[in-house]
């Protein structure tokens, strides 16, 4: 039973991230109807830029441990908030009146050239965050002895994940999203800027990716070039098992693909972990292409 | 006419390519080849059918690891699994395919990207115990070929351009034929091809079951030339330059494709080799008292980054790739004649009409 709950709360915290990255793919699906399948290297990129700026900057002299990773995140966020602002202004905006095909073509250069851009300035072995940034201490709940870096992961997520459904369910600016990924020709005729809304996209999707690298390094200390898309991929699992264009679907099906691959990883075999995503996904396009909360794009598939 | 000259002159020009070059550089211009088939392979799925396949090495793993444990374990000539390599391969393909087929563009993309890595994960878990694993399968035969033995790369060169010449030949009358234009149209509006009798899912299924045998015997090749495999030869990586080939030399055009594979496999070796030439440019300036400091062999190590810059800049301003292919023909003569002989139809009808009529 101990086994059952560590990896619950691994698969929860894992899942988390997923969910960040997951957040990103639905929010693009959602407006542009198109598959962002640069957005696993926006979160390397976030991840690479972390410890970038933890080992120049000298964050820890002046801050305490959360101060360092606050700040740490929040430049993070900003500039890879700013790499997803640039992608869509070159690689997706001159294509938004053409065939949609033609735009994936676009996105999928577009994250060649990142994981090669991360790979030429990086080099491409894997590379290490240090280790005592946070304080590796064990928290007991209930008998359990659960890392604080985990419980920290998922607390920011799901932090985060609500200031995000906040903003979209409650604000003007919320809405005006909301409307664009219903109609976008509608939400043009009632006074809304398109290209405006389509920019806070991909301002928050990348945001949130980028937050999410920077948490796959604290957590497991150590990052490679190649991980976003492996991690794009799950995450993007994550958000057709929520269905995707729905917002709170990501999220669940962020968490859900965790505690999937947790326990598979634990009680089938370790081995098939990475399989254990790819054939969920499989089996969700198979049976229910519209995912567990999704209905509105069941024509899309 | 002038163009099936060219044509003629380059391939003349290739076949004697050897008798010029070096061992290394006739092992490139094979590199190219191999590439070349797969992606002609792929063409037919991505660029005549349209469906968006980024899992071809998964195929091409079929193929060459049949033909490694059927050499590896029953001593059958490398050569003979060639036919059995691309039957199970297309059988794997029609298997994975089947359940599949009808999502669209970009959801079909994923999955079959979600396929390679099952198949590559597959493939180091030593699956039924005869894949050897992640160090693979080694020690496959060199093909015979009329008792003769291919073995150097200058043999291998005649093995895959001639299988090529076969491939091109085969590729250019399907393009042609019925199958071709049923797969164009559904490529071009599904719903209008469904409309018009054309049963998409088993035209789709064929041509994914076809590029997959395909792509099943160039393993065979890849199997006999390397005599060693291992799962991490059929990567996802190995698709994505499948795929880049193809939508940056033309999708749906065969010399559009021959050429992205000399573009994005052979450019990097051309480049590669002019680390010299760089290096004189730069002594050269630095005569002159200006520092340069110029690598053309860097360009290898960055191709990918390049190409995927181009993949974006070609979807902005070419987005049917470099040679896009040609509009179909359609005789004027045979249309004429058509014509008439329906005209002479409608007057002799009219002709009857007036007839009866009181």
């Amino acid at each position: 039973m101990e086994l059952f709950f560590q990896q619950l709360t691994n698969g929860l915290a894992v899942g988390g991230i997923y969910a960040l990255i997951a957040l990103g793919y639905t929010m693009v699906y959602g407006v542009l109807k198109l598959i962002n399948f640069a957005h696993g290297d926006l979160f390397t990129i976030g991840a690479y830029l972390g410890l970038t700026l933890l080992s120049t900057l000298g964050l820890t002299d002046h801050l305490g441990p959360f101060g360092v990773v606050i700040a740490l995140a929040v430049m993070v966020m900003g500039l890879v908030a700013v790499v997803g602002i640039i992608l869509e202004r070159i690689a997706y905006r001159p294509l938004r009146e053409s065939h949609r095909l033609s735009a994936v073509v676009s996105a999928l250069g577009a994250s060649i050239f990142f994981q090669n851009a991360v790979m030429l300035i990086y080099g491409a072995r894997y590379r290490v965050y240090p280790h005592d940034i946070l304080p590796r201490v064990v928290i007991p709940i209930f008998g359990l002895n659960v890392p604080l870096l985990r419980i920290l992961i998922l607390l920011t997520s799901i932090v985060m994940m609500a200031a995000l459904y906040f903003f979209i369910q409650k604000t003007r600016t919320g809405t005006a999203i909301r409307a664009v990924a219903i109609d976008q020709g509608a939400a043009k005729l009632m006074g809304i800027n398109v290209n405006a809304v389509i920019m806070i996209v991909f301002l928050i999707g990348p945001a949130l990716g980028g937050a999410a690298g920077l948490m796959v390094g604290l957590y497991y200390g150590q990052i490679n070039f190649t991980m976003g898309w492996i991690y794009g991929l799950k995450a993007f699992t994550a958000a057709i098992l929520g269905g995707i264009g729905n917002i709170p679907g990501a999220m669940l099906g962020g968490l859900l693909l965790g505690v999937i691959e947790a326990m598979g990883a634990a009680y089938i075999s370790i081995a098939w972990k990475d399989a254990i995503a790819f054939v969920v996904l499989i089996l969700i396009l198979i049976v229910r292409p519209t995912g567990l909360l999704g209905e509105r794009v069941a024509e899309k598939v | 006419m002038k163009r099936n000259i060219i044509y003629l002159l380059l391939a003349l020009l290739l076949a004697v390519s050897p008798a010029f070059l070096n061992a290394y550089w006739v092992d490139v211009l094979n590199n190219v080849g191999m590439y070349a088939l797969l992606a002609l392979s792929l063409n037919l799925i991505l660029g005549h059918a349209g469906l968006f396949h980024m899992g071809h090495a998964a195929f091409y793993a079929v193929g060459a690891y049949t033909t490694a444990i059927l050499n590896t374990s029953f001593d059958i000539p490398v050569l003979w699994t060639m036919p059995l390599a691309g039957l199970i391969a297309g059988l794997f393909a029609l298997m994975v395919a089947r359940p599949i087929i009808h999502l669209r563009g970009d959801y079909l993309l994923i999955v079959t990207i979600g396929f390679v890595e099952i198949v590559r994960i597959a493939l180091i878990n030593n699956v039924f115990g005869i894949t050897g694993g992640a160090n693979g399968i080694f020690g496959i035969d060199r093909p015979y070929l009329f008792g003769f033995k291919i073995r150097k790369p200058h043999e291998f060169f005649y093995l895959i351009w001639g299988f090529m010449a076969v491939t091109v030949f085969l590729f250019h009358r399907l393009e042609n034929s019925r199958f071709g234009r049923a797969l164009n149209f559904l490529r071009e509006d599904d719903v209008a091809a469904e409309g018009s009798g054309i049963n998409t899912t088993y035209y789709k299924l064929i041509a994914f079951v076809i590029g997959a045998v395909w792509a099943g015997m160039v393993g065979t090749i890849y199997a006999a030339k390397m005599t060693i495999i291992a799962p991490e030869s059929f990567n996802f990586w190995e698709s994505v330059v499948m795929f880049m080939i193809v939508i940056l030399g033309g999708a749906g055009s065969i010399r559009g494709v021959i050429l992205g594979a000399f573009l994005v496999i052979g450019l990097p070796e051309i480049f590669r080799g002019m680390g010299t030439i760089s290096d004189l440019i730069n002594s050269l300036f630095s005569s002159f008292g200006v520092t340069l400091s110029l690598d053309f062999s860097n360009f290898s190590k960055a191709r990918m980054l390049i190409f995927g810059a181009a993949m974006v800049i070609m979807m902005i301003f070419r987005n049917a790739g470099l040679l896009p292919p040609l509009p179909r023909k359609y005789p004027l003569k045979k249309i004429r004649e058509e014509m008439r002989i329906r005209e002479e139809v409608r007057i002799r009808e009219e002709m009857k009409i007036g007839e009866e009529m009181p």
